[in-house]
């Protein structure tokens, strides 16, 4: 009691200490890396390890000097690929997540109105492909979608078609990709919205003489309107940085911005222009996340 | 519902589950293959178990097997300390400095692209490296701090989501009864919460077991993850020993989330039974 007293007068309480741990953990590895980031992406690129120069030099004996430059910046926007990959990465995770939307909202629907026991196996059966490695699920449609692969097997043998169709390396076996895997995403933040509806108001509305898609357009598709937007971003927002589909299913012309930052770290070693690339990445998604935030604050005070 | 609008709810969600599922069946189909053209049925030599045993004379797959559980065990324990510190801080105090940046700071990790991520922890161990020489170099230390970000903030979000859906009745009263707070957490708290504390634990092992992007930014040389080697060998094309391997995992994972539901689910019957 008495080092409680002690530590109390300097401020430090039990609920602080609480929060104390994780609190600098995340603002040590979380927050102070993408000041790091932020610095990095305004070095020049240096044949060195590590390979940029600092921005903070000694000049002469007294005197140090900031040598801040946008060469990084200036150099993706004068190099139309950066600007391309950023233009169809946000194209690609928008059309993404409308597909997972009409994948994903028909099957969350149809698990929030089964039976008590039946909906818990169909829930589980949305999350274990989500506990199972993303990387090999994504191998797996390699072997779907090859050229000798088992759809066109399936396709030829049964006389559909007598050519193999390309669809590995294509934008299509991408979005397949990309849908995919995001899927369960989607689906359990919109189950879990649905779930509170009051079914009662469709009954009304369909005894008021409302035809059932009417109904479902004037009061499921507005109540459940947080449960879509916090599934789409939770698509969406990864979906934009995304690597290892578009590595593994979109073959060599697949331009997407985290695929260009990943080969400019690891193939070019250019640091800073991956920093630079980072950071235009993040001033894009940042409002996203507030975003996702914002809806998700409204949910569980909703919830309470 | 009527008639017809459940029948085409039905066929969503049955083409939808077919799409969930094919791709994984696929795989365990083909880990019995014999060919080695992976996904041309050999008749006449399958089922065969040859690449099982192929799997388990990988010297390669098996110690990068080694290296990622070690990751993913301190990972899964770190995490959820870490996450159920910061998940009961932001359910149970309402009111402390830092709370909104603390909310801020384990909701980003969720939705955060994993190149940017990975990208800017590798810069803050070189940053720190040179400051403070430490970490030297980089390997296990390093890949699981970085995995430890952010799977903590997922264990904050399931903590905190099972702590917000039971009321605090059972600690104030312990607390009225002059129990001191650290007693009420491991007495009435933890025992309440540990079903989400088991998830967050799985979840945790499973993240960390699965990453690629955030483990080849921040591991070294001689340190590479399951999930790094797979990636190396996927690049050159469809190998079956990857279908064994996803076999094994898909079996584990099974059985372990079945198994956890069917825990939970009993333990729910009985609370239900005896309050």
């Amino acid at each position: 009691m008495r080092t409680a007293q002690q530590l109390q007068r300097i401020g430090i309480s039990g609920r602080g200490l609480v929060v104390a741990l994780p609190y600098l953990w995340l603002m040590l590895f979380f927050v102070v890396p993408f000041i790091i980031v932020l610095k990095i992406s305004f070095s020049d690129i240096d044949l060195a390890i590590p390979p940029y120069k600092p921005l903070l030099e000694w000049v002469g004996k007294n005197s140090l000097a900031i040598k801040v430059n946008f060469n990084n910046y200036a150099f993706l926007f004068t190099d139309s690929l950066y600007l391309r990959a950023f233009g169809n990465s946000i194209k690609v995770a928008f059309i993404s997540t409308l597909l997972c939307l009409v994948v994903g909202y028909p099957m969350a629907y149809g698990i929030a109105r089964a039976k008590a026991a039946t909906r818990n196996v169909l829930l589980l059966l949305v999350i274990l492909p989500f506990w199972t490695s993303l990387l090999l699920r994504v191998y797996a449609w390699i072997g779907l979608l090859k050229a000798n692969g088992v759809i066109n097997n399936v396709l030829m043998s049964l006389g559909i078609i007598h050519e193999p169709l390309t669809m590995l390396y294509t934008p299509f076996a991408m979005y397949v990709g990309i849908v995919y895997s995001y899927l369960p995403f989607l689906i359990l933040p919109l189950y879990a919205n649905l779930e509170k509806m009051d079914w009662q108001l469709l009954e009304a509305a369909e005894d008021l003489g409302c035809r059932p898609w009417q109904a479902f357009y004037k009061i499921t598709l507005p109540l459940s309107r947080n449960g879509i937007l916090a599934g789409s971003m939770l698509v969406f927002i990864p979906a934009v940085g995304e690597f290892v589909i578009p590595a593994l299913l979109g073959g060599p012309n697949a331009l997407m911005i985290g695929r260009v930052l990943w080969d400019e770290f690891f193939s070019n070693r250019a640091w800073p222009v991956a920093s630079a690339v980072a950071i235009l990445l993040l001033i894009l998604l940042v409002p996203f996340m507030m975003w996702y935030q914002s809806v998700q604050a409204r949910e569980t005070a909703g919830a309470r | 519902m009527n008639y017809r609008s459940s029948f085409f709810i039905l066929t969503c969600l049955g083409l939808g589950f077919a799409f969930l599922y094919i791709p994984i069946l696929s795989m365990v189909v083909f880990s019995f293959n014999a060919s080695k053209l992976v996904t041309v049925w050999d008749g006449a030599h399958s089922p065969t178990l040859k690449w099982y045993v192929a799997l388990l004379q990988n010297e390669e797959i098996l110690d990068a097997a080694w290296i990622s559980v070690k990751v993913a065990l301190i990972n899964a324990t770190g995490s959820v300390i870490l996450g159920t510190l910061a998940g009961f801080g932001l359910a149970r105090f309402s009111q402390f400095r830092g709370r909104f940046t603390l909310n801020a700071m384990t909701t980003a990790p969720l939705v955060m692209p994993e190149v940017i991520t990975g990208l800017s922890l590798l810069l803050l161990f070189v940053a720190l490296e040179q400051l403070i020489g430490w970490p030297a170099g980089r390997g296990i230390t390093t890949m699981t701090i970085a995995h430890m970000t952010f799977s903590m903030a997922y264990v904050t979000v399931i903590v905190n989501s099972r702590l917000a859906t039971f009321d605090t009745a059972l600690e104030e009263a312990a607390m009225d009864l002059g129990a001191h707070p650290l007693k009420v957490f491991f007495v009435i708290t933890l025992p309440i919460i540990f079903p989400a504390i088991l998830s967050g634990w799985l979840l945790a092992f499973t993240l960390s077991w699965d990453d690629l992007v955030i483990s080849s930014f921040t591991s070294g040389p001689g340190s590479s993850t399951l999930p790094m080697v797979v990636f190396s060998k996927v690049r050159l094309g469809v190998s079956p020993e990857i279908n064994v391997l996803a076999t094994i995992t898909i079996g584990v994972v099974t059985a372990m989330i079945v198994g956890v539901s069917l825990w939970m689910a009993r333990k729910a019957r009985l609370e239900r039974v005896a309050p």
